[in-house]
């Protein structure tokens, strides 16, 4: 290098015009130098913080750890709706290409893939969620070759991840499947109750039935890590933080897992039966309550489906297919919310009413011609087929035969009394609102007064204005007031009086367990996942009614002689019953429509006495359908041997 | 002065009493050796994990590479490259049936292939193609160096540029093809082609641009692969299609842009954790910048500007015509590669798939550009060999 300081060296001269190409060339390499270091430092030091947090969320995830959800078991320990893991090819929206042809082929070919349409998961994708960002299942449960083509093929699927998942798992199928209800991810309207505190965005929570009610105990407490992911949004490592989910707590039902399933083939034989005798029957429930604490033994709707469905992610247009008019709307549980007028299974209340208030006492003697006229209207009211039943020994003769006309009399002669006494017994015994059962979705009915009708007929008249004369449906006449003809309709369950089977079962209890209205409930005990006692849940009754235990006995032998005594309305069906019933048979007219089948009874035991009520839409006459469905049940409850015998009463 | 006379093609040792000539150029030779260190410290952090059960797979390659390349730089820098001239026919040839061979077994894969699988690594024809096209273009340059002014001059070089070209797009290697005519613009420059032929050379091609780009698909011939294209537009928005071509430049720019100041070194995770694709290659410049951060960034940018003010140093020394060719060719070379890569992993550049000299992993890359490090030392060498001999000492 000391060549340099070497005075009188000379370079070879340099032509001009290379020397200025040369100059050409160092100045561009100069200019484009800047240009490179000043977008570095633009990018490094002037925005670096930025970037800085762009790699970070590059790398860092947060996932959530589903808690597996707590078993649902019946009385017995049996699991009725239990967990199992499964995998779930799920879609991370951030991480999908743009919307445009390259996500169109993406989409179209995980649809082949997974046997799903693009438009099906573009539904789902569509959908509205909590966390913008959150992965969206588009498929549990797809099969082994599926599954390892994701896998092989990561980068053809950008934004397609498949990820462990608990589902539910139903193993006897449809048994409960309307009192179970179902789950799903909790709503953004949801998350905003107080019920629903402390669940994840992505949670996943009861949506119906039992799973809605008692959610706070099944559904844990849904675990979080984070993981450092690579590119393809494969976790690297072990997670960085973890917080492991707690699981859900098992919840005990008082449900008898047998009876239930005996009750839903009893009320699907019950509706053959129906369909037998050229009825339309297509619908109906049942309810089997412990007289003396609410407990539900059983409790179902026809018709029914299997709940494993709500596993799977489904369209709206799949899901009105399975659960529109077409199939009787089967989510809808009959059983709680299902109104209808009860027919005969009314008149011990109407009986009762009448014996409390001293219209008639039990051995009050009456003669059925047939026929009764009423009111200043002079309206004809008769029995189910002009059946005359002659001289009726008092009010338990009058319930063995069902005797419309007895019944009539007593409505026509309650109607001017003070105090409405038969509407006043009727919600005594708890009809007219909700038994506070613990579902979700309970109708509480109408018990029909004079009161009811004029604020109807307001409502209707002031609605009819604003419609410019159009009728609402809430009064189908205005100017027709309360008429005795009413209350006659109402004393045997008919007319405008809607009830659910289960305010039938509430009230039959009431009647053979000496007042308690009891508050009918499904859960019995929470226990944790190790099977220790977590809580015990405790319903208190509703209330207690006092009447007067000659009156009481009244109405219990004219129920027991229905079942044992020649000319009862269930005699045939449990004449040769090894046990001793109380039963009461039901016909609830609809107008042009098929009757409704009805049928309430008690079976009396030390240990485990039962009421079941079970009613079948334009099912008939009660002892032709509803009846022998109800014996199939109490065999079953009772370990008999199961027996369908029909009954040929004809009446209401 | 009193100097030994040396013939030519020997190497100077001492030349005279007191003076030590190297038989290299120092500062070029420290420039290439730097970079060498700066892309192994590079690889052996980044590349531990991608091969597993051999964290130095990367490293040690490079290693052997560099090795290799370094021996071929001294033995070119004994060699007189003045002689090379004599072969340029036979250089033009074997660029061809170099990258025709390519073109035909890909074809025959079914699919691109620039490299020949030889039983060591495979051999990237269009790397080596660089250095033989700038000696063949220099040489016909300096045949016809009394016919510069006539048109067909500049047309022949261009055009014999373009023919290897063609094929090495097709392969396809858009980022070397474009090399190649860079090189074939820079040798006729620093002939001193008129300014003239350059202002034709430009509205000629982008004219062809136009076609190639626009009228040519719109008539539905595709020059370019769709994907191609989609890779030279894509820097232009790179948000607009997240998930394909702007993928690797919003990662390589948010690869740089955290490495921050001094950069982040082992808690870099855009490599690491594979958000970038190819980063011991052609994104090599973003595992430095983060890694590194602008420190390590500006103090590759500088060796390379030490690099390129050395090879245009030599151009200016050189004792011949043929030398100073072949050094401007290498020149463009350097400058335009280094350009279009760091521009494209900064977000400026179109992706080209073009690699950066001595930095990017991958054998035919450093070998091809100690080729040329060779060349200029060889320019060099002689330049001091024949200044001597006239009596004269260069200065550096």
């Amino acid at each position: 290098m000391r060549d340099i300081e070497r005075p009188g060296d000379r370079q070879p001269p340099l032509s001009p015009q290379l020397a200025l190409r040369v100059a050409v060339f160092g100045g561009m390499a100069l200019v484009l130098f800047g240009i490179v270091l000043f977008r570095l430092w633009y990018l490094q030091v002037l925005s670096g913080d930025q970037y800085v947090q762009l790699a970070n969320n590059n790398r860092v995830r947060d996932l959530a750890i589903q808690a597996p959800r707590g078993n649902i078991v019946d009385r017995h320990g049996m699991v009725i709706v239990g967990s199992r893991q499964a995998t779930a090819v799920q879609i991370a929206r951030d991480r999908l290409p743009p919307a445009g042809p390259v996500r169109r082929r993406e989409l179209t070919s995980l649809g082949r893939l997974l046997a799903i349409t693009p438009a099906e998961i573009r539904h789902t994708l569509n959908k509205k969620v909590n966390v913008p960002y959150a992965n969206v299942t588009i498929k549990t449960d797809a099969g082994e070759r599926a599954l390892v083509t994701l896998a092989e093929r990561q980068l053809q699927y950008p934004g397609v991840v498949v990820a462990p998942v608990y589902l539910r798992r139903y193993p006897l199928g449809s048994v409960g499947a309307q009192l179970l209800g179902n789950v799903g991810q909790v709503s953004p309207h949801e998350l905003t109750l107080p019920r629903f505190r402390g669940v994840a965005k992505t949670g996943v929570v009861g949506q119906d039935g039992i799973e809605w009610s008692y959610d706070q105990y099944l559904r844990g407490r849904d675990g979080a890590k984070r993981v450092q992911v690579d590119s393809a949004g494969q976790p690297r490592g072990k997670p960085l933080t973890e917080t492991p989910p707690i699981p859900g707590h098992e919840l005990k039902l008082s449900i008898d897992l047998r009876l239930q399933a005996e009750g839903q083939n009893a009320l699907a034989q019950g509706i053959g039966l129906a369909q037998a005798n050229g009825h339309a029957a297509d619908a109906g429930a049942f309810v089997a309550l412990d007289p003396t604490n609410g407990e539900v033994l059983a409790l179902g709707s026809a018709p029914t489906f299997n709940p494993t469905v709500f596993t799977h992610p489904q369209t709206t247009t799949q899901f009105n297919r399975l659960f529109g008019p077409q199939n009787g709307h089967p989510l809808l549980d009959r059983a709680i919310a299902g109104l209808y007028p009860t027919g005969s299974t009314f008149k011990p209340i109407t009986a009762m009413a009448a014996l409390q208030n001293d219209l008639i006492t039990p051995t009050t003697p009456y003669v059925d011609t047939g026929c009764i006229t009423v009111g200043r209207e002079h309206r004809q009211f008769c029995n189910a087929g002009k059946a005359v039943n002659g001289t009726l020994s008092g009010v338990a003769d009058a319930l063995r035969v069902s005797s419309d006309v007895f019944f009539y009399s007593l409505g026509e002669r309650a109607n001017p009394l003070p105090g409405e006494v038969i509407q006043t017994w009727a919600r005594k015994l708890g009809l007219g609102r909700t038994t506070g059962i613990d579902l979700p979705g309970e109708q509480g009915g109408l018990v029909p007064d004079a009161a009811w009708r004029r604020q109807a007929n307001a409502l209707e008249i002031a609605c009819r204005k604003r419609n410019h004369g159009r009728g609402c449906a809430i009064s189908g006449d205005p100017s027709h007031v309360w008429t005795t003809g009413d209350n006659v309709n109402f004393a045997v369950g008919q007319g405008d009086l809607q009830a659910t089977p289960l305010q039938m079962a509430v009230a039959y209890s009431a009647l053979f367990n000496g007042g308690t209205v009891v508050r009918p409930h499904l859960g019995l005990a929470v226990d944790d996942n190790l099977g220790r006692l977590v809580q015990q849940i405790e319903q208190p009754a509703v209330s207690h009614v006092d009447f007067n235990p000659v009156n009481q006995q009244a109405i219990a032998d004219g129920l027991r002689m229905a079942t044992s005594v020649p000319g009862g309305t269930s005699y045939e069906v449990f004449k040769d019953f090894p046990r001793v019933v109380y039963g009461k048979t039901g016909t609830a007219q609809h107008g042009f429509q098929d009757d409704q089948s009805w049928y309430v009874a008690y079976a009396p035991d030390p240990k485990r006495p039962i009421v079941i009520a079970m009613t079948i839409e334009k099912g008939g006459f009660g002892a032709e359908a509803a009846a022998p469905a109800v014996r199939l049940m109490l065999s079953k409850w009772f370990g008999i041997a199961p027996k369908l015998v029909v009954g040929h009463s004809k009446t209401l | 002065m009193n100097s030994t006379p040396i013939q030519a093609g020997e190497v100077p040792g001492i030349a005279d009493g007191r003076s030590l000539v190297l038989p290299f150029d120092p500062l070029l030779t420290l420039g290439a050796i730097g970079l060498a260190i700066c892309s192994l410290v590079t690889l052996n952090g980044a590349t531990r994990g991608l091969v597993a059960g051999q964290p130095l797979f990367y490293t040690e390659r490079q290693g052997i590479y560099f090795v290799l390349g370094l021996g071929l730089m001294v033995a070119l820098a004994r060699i007189d490259y003045s002689r090379l001239r004599e072969l340029k026919l036979g250089f033009y040839v074997l660029l061809n049936a170099m990258i025709i061979l390519v073109l035909v077994l890909g074809r025959a894969a079914r699919g691109s292939q620039r490299a020949i699988q030889l039983p060591f690594f495979s051999f990237q024809a269009s790397e080596l193609g660089k250095v033989l096209l700038i000696v063949f273009l220099a040489a016909v340059v300096v045949d016809r160096s009394r016919r510069l002014s006539e048109r067909e001059t500049t047309a022949r070089v261009m055009l014999l540029a373009l023919g290897p070209a063609m094929f090495v797009i097709a392969q396809p290697d858009l980022g070397s093809g474009m090399v190649y005519l860079v090189v074939a613009l820079a040798v006729l420059f620093v002939a001193g082609t008129s300014w003239k032929h350059f202002a034709a050379l430009l509205t000629l091609g982008v004219v062809a641009l136009t076609i190639v780009l626009a009228a040519a698909p719109a008539a539905g011939v595709h020059v370019l692969k769709p994907y191609q294209v989609d890779r030279l537009t894509a820097f232009l928005n790179p948000t607009d299609n997240p998930a394909k071509q702007g993928y690797q430049q919003i990662q390589s720019k948010i690869a740089i842009g955290a490495g921050q100041k001094t950069g982040r070194g082992a808690q870099s995770t855009q490599t690491k954790l594979n958000f970038l694709p190819e980063y011991q290659t052609d994104f090599i410049f973003a595992v430095v910048g983060e890694r590194y951060g602008f420190v390590g960034a500006a103090l590759v940018l500088s060796l390379y500007a030490l690099l390129i003010w050395r090879t245009l140093r030599i151009l200016t020394l050189a004792k011949n015509l043929f030398g100073a060719l072949i050094a401007g060719g290498i020149v463009a070379m350097l400058m335009f590669q280094v350009f279009v890569n760091v521009g494209m992993t900064v977000g400026i550049m179109p992706i080209t798939g073009v690699t950066l000299p001595l930095l990017s992993y991958g054998g035919s890359s450093v070998l091809t550009t100690f080729l040329a490090l060779g060349l200029l030392q060889s320019i060099y060498v002689q330049a001091r060999t024949s200044a001597a001999l006239k009596g004269r000492v260069l200065r550096f």
